[in-house]
């Protein structure tokens, strides 16, 4: 079924199921891997969602019992499009999101660029371009109520069925905006399906629980969506502190709410409890460069992670201010936001117009400051201790949302002497798989949509990295600065098989620069902890 | 009846000119957005090459930002002129688009060249004198229009054929793209006649320009030529009402939106409108939004509905 033709008449058609992107149509893969069938999703998950899409079911849309159920879903829906279109209700991407309604060509030159695209085949469902289009036809019709738009613009069906499949559409993508990149007139569909998604959360209170109950509400709650308080958070960085001070011969101390210290210093909380050796790294580094910094225990103010970037305005605006309220409680110089790409953007950039005067503090990334650190000569490194094949995954929201492009590479440039980049790179890399929120998701057949689809264009880029030295034999590592897209990765290796088969591990850039520390014991980075 | 190609063209300017200032003043009345950029940022003097930006810099808000208006030129003049974004991205329809850009491009210098002989002749200029202006100016009009008019065509029907022969293309076309297409043809078709049949040398045409602007509205000679205006008003008139505007509004999209990487530092006109629109009232539904007496940006976004339901501290 999968690569047949699509028609717009069709997506709000009464089938059980829009999609089915069969694995023989997945793109090839540099090397032997079996494309297994997709697990057929549970009856109890169709008998409660509106699981009608494809084989995937990640936004949990009730299903409607009742012909009002049904109509309330389309109604909701529409009032939610029509408040995006009001700048009170959406100044905040209305100009952006106005001009991707008006001005497409529709001359699918955004096509190619896209990798879920690519890895299916080319089919439909994932031309960039396809839920803007059915986005663009609803609004023309039912918002804009353009009487001739069914001419101008092209009909749509507009249903609880539309409703339906537009809003799992929206998590068809990672929001990368590799296909924004590549539009001649810059019209953006990466924005679309963030819009979509706003409608669901902002207006009928619909979003994915790892996002929103799990994710930011929780964040709000307890200031972590790792669910840790201030107070648990110290505690694991205590047993940080002692384990890694042993286990590195590097003795170090965090510090907690250290009024006016020049650096605040914000993780991505669930660092501490997948990738503890990634924190003690940082501040293995920022002791040992003799920095003025801090954590803060704050609400929020220990952990980065802004989640609303990738659904909702107002849980992004809320969290962004506590975090700069952290900040300015401690009377810090600056936030540095450690290795977490989405954090990265959320902070540094697109908060740069929410925060108001009063919370405005300085923000940057790590990167920088890493770079000046490593090239400073203040640390004295080892770079024959990183002498194994390397590669560099490049997170979008560092790189081409935030063009923080080079700094990274001076760094594994100077301590990994056999650093090689994938191709493309840089502004134009690809994205993880994991990006928008999926790299934490597992239900629902979603693990499996990020294996199959969403990361296979990344897999077979890692391996092309890696072309001159595959097999198990040579060891190998992907560094990743980004918690989510270490998710990803770590998921991809696990499924692949390529620790056993390729003895590739993964992990941050600061654990190469710890691994190539002279003051530190040697062997900071194990193989063995990934197998 | 002979004044109704003059009024016609005289109205079609003028929603033309309209059309093109409404919606830019649509744009610039919109509220603040947020920042949402795209790298390489053109204006980047030192790393547009690679796509970096100031945000590589420690303490980048301290160092003063080398910004380029050669990088955005450098940049656009060929994504104008070229197409280069369609060349790099899809080839085979780059072949189509670009003749038909390019004949536009050549049939607006057209009408620049017709416009300025008629007003030099209506100042008296005799433009077949002799002189080189007005040879110069007789030789550009008479190659820039027919290779724009032929440009334009091939171009366009190169594109309805793809817009109907391939199904991506297709299915995404509505009625309003086959009938902007379809105009596009009738208008450059009618104008290769008129050029074949009527007016070889464009002299009706400058005199038809000099009438308008000297507002001697006198009958013209030729059915066919007459018919050329009209259809060219009509197109005029429709190109800034349909998703051609891009043509224009590809400056805010590209140079607002995607390039628009101006950090809030030392900027109260910035801090000004965040403290606008984070005043604006808000009525997004969902529960986590709605709650009581919480009306606008600002005491929604300070809200945190989680708050009371626990001791953060414990
Ligand atoms: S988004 Fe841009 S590239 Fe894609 S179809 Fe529309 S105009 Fe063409
Ligand atoms: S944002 Fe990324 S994943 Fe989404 S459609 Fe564009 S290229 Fe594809």
């Amino acid at each position: 079924m999968a690569n047949s033709p699509i028609h717009f008449k069709d997506f709000g058609k009464d089938t059980i199921q829009f999609r089915h992107i069969s694995p023989d149509d997945l793109s090839p893969l540099p090397g032997d891997f079996e494309n297994k069938p997709w697990t057929p999703l549970s009856e109890e998950v169709k008998e409660k969602y509106a699981a009608i899409l494809d084989d995937t079911c990640i936004l949990p849309i009730p299903m409607p019992k009742t012909k009002e159920e049904e109509e309330e879903l389309v109604n909701k829906f529409i009032s939610g499009m029509r408040k995006l279109f009001q700048r009170e209700n959406n100044w905040t991407f209305l100009a952006m999101l106005e001009t991707t309604m008006e001005h497409c060509a529709k001359c699918q030159t955004c096509s190619e660029s896209c990798h879920l695209y690519e890895a299916t085949g080319g089919d439909e469902m994932y031309r960039p371009n396809f839920r803007t289009e059915i986005f663009r036809r609803i609004y023309q019709k039912y918002v804009k109520k353009d009487p001739l738009a069914r001419w101008r613009h092209g009909d749509i069906d507009l249903n609880w069925r539309t409703v339906a499949r537009l809003g799992e559409l929206a998590y068809r993508c990672n929001i990368c905006r590799r296909c924004a990149q590549a539009c001649p007139i810059g019209v953006d569909n990466a924005l679309v399906a963030r819009e979509i998604r706003k409608i669901f959360s902002q207006e009928m209170g619909i979003a994915c629980p790892e996002l929103h109950e799990k994710g930011s509400m929780l964040q709000l709650k307890t200031g972590s969506s790792t669910q840790m308080t201030g107070m648990v958070v110290k505690d694991n960085m205590d047993f940080i502190d002692e384990d890694f001070s042993e286990e590195t011969g590097f003795s170090f101390k965090t510090p907690w709410d250290v009024e006016g210290a020049d650096i605040l210093l914000i993780h991505n909380a669930g660092e501490i409890m997948a990738w503890p050796e990634n924190i003690a790294a940082f501040h293995i580094i920022f002791e040992a460069a003799g920095l003025s910094w801090t954590l803060s225990s704050e609400l929020a103010g220990y952990d980065s992670i802004n989640y609303g970037v990738f659904y909702d305005d107002v849980q992004f605006a809320r969290t962004a201010i506590l975090q700069a309220q952290a900040a300015k409680k401690l009377g810090v110089k600056k936030i540095v936001i450690a290795e977490c790409g989405h954090a990265h953007k959320a902070l540094t950039v697109i908060a740069d117009r929410v925060l108001p005067e009063p919370l405005k503090v300085p923000r940057e990334s790590y990167l920088p400051l890493l770079r000046d650190i490593v090239l400073s000569g203040k640390i004295e490194f080892d770079p024959s201790r990183n002498d194994f094949p390397v590669t560099l995954h490049d997170p979008c929201n560092m790189t081409r949302l935030m063009g923080i492009i080079r700094p990274q590479r001076e760094i594994v440039k100077a301590l990994c002497p056999q650093f090689r980049e994938m191709t493309p790179h840089g502004a134009f890399n690809y994205c993880c798989g994991g990006g928008s929120g999926y790299a934490i998701m597992h239900r629902n057949n979603i693990e499996e949509w990020r294996m199959k689809v969403a990361g296979r264009k990344k897999l077979s880029q890692i391996l092309g990295a890696f072309s001159d030295c595959r097999g198990p034999e040579a060891k190998k590592y992907v560094a990743a600065p980004c918690s989510n897209c270490k998710g990803q990765i770590r998921d991809m290796i696990k499924n692949y098989g390529l620790m056993e088969n390729e003895t590739l591990a993964y992990g941050g850039i600061v654990e190469l620069v710890v691994n190539a520390m002279k003051a530190v014991n040697p062997g900071f980075i194990k193989w063995e902890e990934y197998g | 009846m002979s004044v109704i190609p003059y009024l016609l063209t005289c109205l079609a300017l003028a929603v033309f000119i309209v059309s093109v200032a409404a919606r830019i003043k649509r744009y610039l009345n919109k509220p603040l957005h947020v920042r949402w950029e795209l790298y390489p940022v053109a204006h980047d003097a030192e790393r547009a090459s690679y796509g970096g930006s100031y945000l590589e810099d420690v303490d980048w808000w301290k160092k003063p930002r080398k910004k380029s208006m050669m990088g955005e030129l450098s940049f656009m003049v060929p994504e104008i002129l070229l197409l280069r974004g369609v060349w790099e991205n899809n080839r085979s329809l780059w072949y189509r688009s670009y003749p038909f850009h390019l004949g536009l491009y050549l049939t607006a210098a057209f009408m620049g060249l017709v416009f300025l002989g008629g007003v030099l002749e209506l100042f008296g200029f005799n433009l077949g004198s002799g002189s080189v202006i007005g040879s110069i100016i007789i030789a550009l009009t008479n190659v820039i229009g027919p290779a724009g008019f032929l440009l334009a065509i091939c171009g366009a029907v190169a594109l309805f054929h793809r817009r109907i022969s391939d199904s991506s293309l297709r299915e995404y076309s509505s009625f309003g793209h086959f009938f902007s297409l379809a105009l596009f043809i009738v208008v450059m078709a009618t104008a290769i006649a008129t050029w074949l049949f009527a007016d070889p040398g464009f002299a009706m045409a400058r005199s038809f320009a000099a009438g308008l602007v000297g507002m001697k509205w006198s009958p013209i000679p030729s059915h066919l030529f007459t018919a050329q205006i009209v259809l060219g008003a009509i197109l005029l008139a429709y190109i800034p009402i349909t998703h051609m505007s891009h043509f224009f509004m590809k400056y805010f999209l590209w140079h607002d939106i995607r390039w628009g990487d101006e950090p809030n530092i030392d900027k109260p006109a910035t801090d000004r409108k965040i403290g606008e629109v984070l005043n604006y009232p808000v009525t997004w539904s969902a529960p986590h939004i709605a709650i009581s007496g919480k009306k606008t940006w600002a005491e929604i976004a300070t809200h945190n509905p989680m708050a009371e339901t626990e001791n953060t501290k414990e």
